[in-house]
């Protein structure tokens, strides 16, 4: 699980960083909500704790508190100044370290970060724990040890089926992620919330943040303008019009 | 500035356009591109790569379009061949590849790329980001750099000639090979699928109904397009997840790209909007599709695009 800044906000690059400005808000990754909805049906179906782990800066403890208030039953948070400006390759390593710390059955991961920044995590993920992944996955069941994942691709679907303790992506079709209930929201405060540093995880700073990252945001610049846009009202002539301009650019 | 592979996917036994299309824009660049085609009894999907090298890991184990055994395969190509860039046409299963490589490799992975530029030497990755409104110059600080790049972004030429097939012999870890396909549910496809698609025309709420699609397949027909939808209608059960444009759905960048009753929203902006040429008709004067659509009709699609449908026919015959 992830903070990003909600995604309707306005966002901004950092001119300094060349990275997203995640000073403003924070708000959770939507399709986090589906991963923390699954694992909660799975617990009501199986039984289990179900736990939140983050990375991010330590106010990002106030998003996790509320899937704590969806009934998630502690949250850890990896928070660490070395840990900015980490790409995928190093969130990679220090996400790995502290899910290994919890020796889970099954981890669960959103499918799409809306900032793009936690995209094919989990992928990753597997590799350094060595455990099998499916992702993109819209029907979970899960039997004596077995998962067995409905996934979507660009063919169609996918049905597999892999040994637990295993690594999912879920997409936002497998649910509707509850609202929090009064009483989870008061509750949520009293739930475990641990925030730890790098060294806690047992990752190494050097490994970690811009010197762990092997990819670099080099220069960023507007987009080459639109010119010559053209908008009209449909006076009766617009489909010949658009017959005109189609054929003038060789697209028919 | 070393070898480049291109991982070439495939389909029932058709390698895809977006991969060849990487291939394409690979050897335009003047790097010295080599396909990867990773599969079980795929000799004929190899010789569909055309002339050049393409690198063949054929084993049982790669039947099923699984990533984890791939990470196997293409890190022993990378390995026999000594390549420096792996780049990708990114799908659900290249980009599990890709960022399993990358933790494999410990190498820096870009991705949703919409270019690659070599400068002086130095390989940049050109990433529109923040809904396209920013472009993001990225670069790699080790070899091998892994890239993905967005569905549609290079034209794949026709191809000709018998590739120079290098076979490589790949080991499988204990857990790559841990997942199993049970099923494969191909879902009924006509015409060409949205990331290999020249011409979309995606529908949109203002349809009105979802027997509206029709208008859009027409039209679709008469353009030798595919046909996409928003968020809205696909979670509306009008239209397949499949093909889903925008943030939770696919990103695209056709030639031509018709929206019929789409407002435009950012969700939908950011998977569409690298498209070359953007045709927007909606009833909303103020709808945002307007500010980014190349051209735009204020008016009742119901009306114009059956006309549009007809006036191309006409064209035809």
């Amino acid at each position: 699980m992830k903070q990003v800044p909600d995604a309707t906000a306005a966002k901004r690059l950092d001119p300094a960083t060349g990275r997203i400005d995640r000073s403003g808000e924070g708000a959770l990754n939507p399709t986090d909500l589906n991963a923390v909805e699954e694992a909660l049906r799975l617990k009501d179906a199986h039984e289990g704790e179900v736990v939140l782990i983050s990375l991010g800066p330590e106010k990002a403890m106030e998003s996790l508190r509320k899937a704590l208030a969806m009934g998630a039953d502690r949250a850890v948070l990896v928070a660490d100044a070395a840990a900015a400006g980490s790409d995928l390759l190093a969130t990679s390593t220090i996400l790995a370290a502290a899910l290994a710390r919890e020796e889970a059955d099954l981890i669960l991961f959103g499918q799409q970060s809306s900032d793009g920044d936690g995209a094919m995590l989990w992928a990753a993920v597997a590799e350094r724990l060595e455990r099998p992944v499916v992702s993109q996955v819209a029907e979970l069941t899960i039997e004596g040890g077995t998962l067995r994942g409905k996934r979507q691709t660009e063919f169609g679907y996918d049905v597999i089926q892999a040994p637990l303790p295993a690594i999912i992506a879920v997409s936002d079709a497998i649910n509707d992620p509850r609202y929090p209930s009064l009483k989870g929201i008061m509750g949520a405060k009293s739930k475990p919330q641990e925030t730890i540093s790098l060294a806690e995880v047992g990752v190494d700073a050097g490994r970690a943040g811009v010197t762990g990252s092997r990819t670099v945001v080099r220069a960023t610049a507007p987009p080459p303008e639109k010119s010559g846009q053209v908008k009209l009202e449909d006076d009766g002539t617009a489909a010949e019009q658009l017959v005109a301009y189609l054929v003038e650019r060789k697209l028919v | 500035m070393g070898k480049t592979l291109v991982l070439l996917e495939h389909d029932a036994g058709v390698l895809t356009r977006a991969g060849l299309g990487v291939l394409a824009r690979a050897r335009a660049l003047g790097l010295d591109a080599a396909g990867v085609v990773l599969g079980s009894d795929v000799a004929g999907v190899a010789a569909q790569a055309g002339s050049g090298t393409v690198y063949v890991v054929d084993d049982p184990v790669l039947a099923p379009p699984l990533p984890q055994p791939r990470v196997d395969a293409l890190e022993a190509v990378v390995r026999d061949s000594g390549a420096e860039n792996v780049l990708f046409a990114a799908s659900v299963l290249t980009a599990d590849v890709a960022a399993g490589l990358a933790a494999r490799l410990d190498a820096g992975l870009n991705w949703d790329l919409a270019d690659l530029a070599v400068d002086g030497g130095e390989v940049v990755g050109k990433r529109p980001a923040l809904g396209d409104t920013v472009l993001v110059d990225v670069g790699w600080t080790s070899t091998p750099r892994l890239a993905l790049f967005r569905s549609g972004s290079f034209d794949a030429e026709d191809v000709s000639g018998a590739p120079d097939v290098v076979p490589v012999v790949a080991g499988f870890r204990a857990f790559s090979t841990k997942s199993v396909l049970v099923e494969r549910l191909q879902e009924a496809a006509s015409g060409p699928s949205i990331e290999d698609a020249n011409v979309i025309v995606a529908g949109g709420r203002g349809l009105g109904a979802p027997e509206a699609f029709g208008l859009c397949e027409e039209l679709a027909t008469e353009l030798g397009g595919a046909v996409a939808a928003t968020r809205a209608v696909v979670d509306a059960g009008w239209y397949p997840y499949s093909t889903q444009v925008g943030q939770t759905g696919k990103n695209v960048a056709p030639k031509l790209y018709v929206a019929l009753g789409i407002s435009g929203a950012i969700q939908h902006k950011v998977g569409m909007q690298g498209s070359q040429t953007i045709v927007a008709i909606n009833k909303d004067p103020n709808a945002p599709i307007f500010d980014f659509a190349d051209f735009g009709i204020v008016g009742d699609l119901h009306q114009i695009a059956p006309k549009l449908t007809e006036l191309l026919r006409a064209r035809k015959a």
